[in-house]
């Protein structure tokens, strides 16, 4: 295939999913956050849950970011090998990041980490982050906007443990860095975890995960089983919505992705995503038709 | 868990009526200070220069806003609370030196700010994180902005509020702190935990 495809469409919808991420949480996000406001007992919990529910309420009616914390832009690009081609993608994602930042508008955090100084427009170096992948069989170009928060992202970590530690050292190793984070992330979030791989497979799957729809199970069912466990064993330490104490609100779901490892390493990796699991995806057909699946066009 | 609408200035007496779990809100003044601006205040105190505005009985919030300018006004979009730890570096001398009583932030604030608070009498009171839409609500207006060459995130915005929360007390003027309750709370659970998925903590 020769022709190539209309960046200046791709470029609008990418601002638009900006827009969406921004302002409205998924309906999965938002019906889990519901739920657990009627179920949790502790006032504190409760109370923070309350704020949190009246909060992306108003943010979805009155098209109103849903956090001062925009995040950081990144994008993953799913690429159907059958999409015509496509020139200059990384440059749209960038004008889109710039567009978006004044349009919706969003906070800028780019900032030179050696130098100090924001960007202003949410690009520097590496910045949009863009990870790709080629879909073989499908003619679609498929891009999720994930604007991720840095409060939730400082509580993030890796560990290399020891192979002989085997699998109950990486369920202690979650609870502990879940443990030590607190109300820091902005509980209750999506927890992601990766194993395997190598240092930076295993954060990748990590952070992968969180994007994943909440109740969605792994299905592998011995993955899926760790993700139920898990999952129940986080929210038995009591640390609640915002760290206040809570019985039911420490997290909204655990999700987990293997690779196969190195006979010499057992990397493990926590991926936070804070309640405002915001995420946003589009595909865009060759003939320009687009279809939103996070969020319903208005 | 009682609650109590407290109008700028805000005195050692007042915080000293409030109990951690308690609910708090704020009318009058309050003004934002991250990392950058607590550093600067600290710094131009140390050599005997005027702050822009005088931050006793004011509230400070751990807030980097969201903002719009239209015309020469700035316009608040967003303003929900950053985590608060990263202050516990500088908030024992800065609520000493300029007594400030009341703390916003979120996530908690360590042993040292908690010691501070004990002995100078004041609170540190958590908003939802992220919450930024229903802390705009409570922002009326932008009344001053100073230091903007640290960015907007990180510059000196000097809000007027009303009816500013909920913020639920964490630390209180005992010192007592929920986010260290909960911290042991959670080691106490550790033993249920472990039992749960068959591994020792």
């Amino acid at each position: 295939m020769t022709e190539t495809f209309d960046n200046t469409i791709i470029e609008d919808i990418v601002v638009k999913l900006h827009k969406f991420a921004a302002t409205q949480l998924p309906n999965d996000v938002s019906d889990a956050l519901k739920t657990m406001y009627e179920q949790e007992t502790k006032p504190t919990s409760k109370a923070a849950l309350k704020t949190i529910v009246d909060n992306f309420t108003i943010a979805d009616e009155t098209s109103t970011p849903m956090c001062q914390d925009t995040g950081i832009h990144i994008y993953y690009v799913n690429i159907g090998e059958n999409f015509p081609k496509v020139i200059g993608i990384e440059e749209t994602l960038r004008k889109a990041s710039v567009r978006a930042t004044k349009e919706v508008p969003l906070r800028p955090n780019a900032v030179n980490p050696i130098v100090g100084g924001n960007s202003g427009d949410n690009t520097g170096n590496y910045i949009p982050f863009i990870n790709y992948d080629f879909i073989p069989g499908v003619d679609y170009l498929e891009i999720t906007v994930f604007p991720k928060g840095g409060g939730s992202e400082n509580m993030c970590a890796l560990g290399m443990l020891k192979p002989g530690q085997g699998i109950n050292g990486i369920k202690k190793f979650v609870i502990d860095t879940i443990i030590n984070a607190g109300g820091q992330p902005c509980p209750p979030g999506v927890v992601g975890v990766g194993i395997g791989g190598g240092a930076d497979i295993a954060l990748k799957l990590a952070k992968k995960q969180v994007m994943r729809p909440i109740g969605e199970r792994h299905p592998d069912p011995e993955i899926a089983k760790l993700e139920e466990d898990l999952l129940k064993a986080i929210n038995m330490t009591g640390i609640g919505a915002m760290g206040l104490g809570g019985d039911f609100s420490t997290a909204l779901d655990v999700k987990i992705e293997y690779a196969h490892r190195h006979p010499a390493s057992l990397p493990a990796a926590v991926a936070y995503q804070c309640w405002a699991a915001r995420r946003s995806t589009a595909r865009i057909y060759p003939d320009k038709r687009v279809e939103y699946l996070t969020h319903k066009e208005e | 868990m009682v609650e109590f609408h407290f109008t700028t200035p805000i005195t050692k007496e007042d915080v000293q009526k409030v109990k951690i779990g308690d609910v708090i809100y704020i009318s009058g003044t309050i003004f934002t200070a991250r990392d950058e601006a607590h550093e600067r205040a600290l710094h131009l105190a140390e050599k005997g220069e005027k702050m822009p505005i005088d931050f006793e009985g004011l509230a400070v919030y751990h807030c980097g806003p969201v903002v719009r300018q239209v015309g020469d006004e700035w316009e608040i979009v967003a303003a929900g609370p950053t985590t608060s730890t990263r202050m516990d570096l500088f908030e024992d001398e800065f609520i000493k030196t300029f007594n400030v009583n009341v703390v916003i932030g979120k996530g908690g604030m360590g042993d040292r700010t908690a010691k501070a608070m004990k002995e100078y009498k004041a609170i540190y009171t958590a908003f939802v994180g992220g919450a930024a839409v229903v802390a705009a609500k409570g922002i009326k207006r932008v009344k001053e902005v100073h230091w903007l060459d640290l960015g907007t995130p990180e510059c000196l915005w000097v809000l007027e509020v009303d009816k500013f929360g909920p913020l639920i007390v964490g630390i209180d003027s005992n010192g007592d702190s929920l986010f260290k309750n909960v911290a042991l709370q959670a080691q106490e659970n550790l033993g249920k935990i472990g039992e749960f998925l068959g591994i020792t903590f």
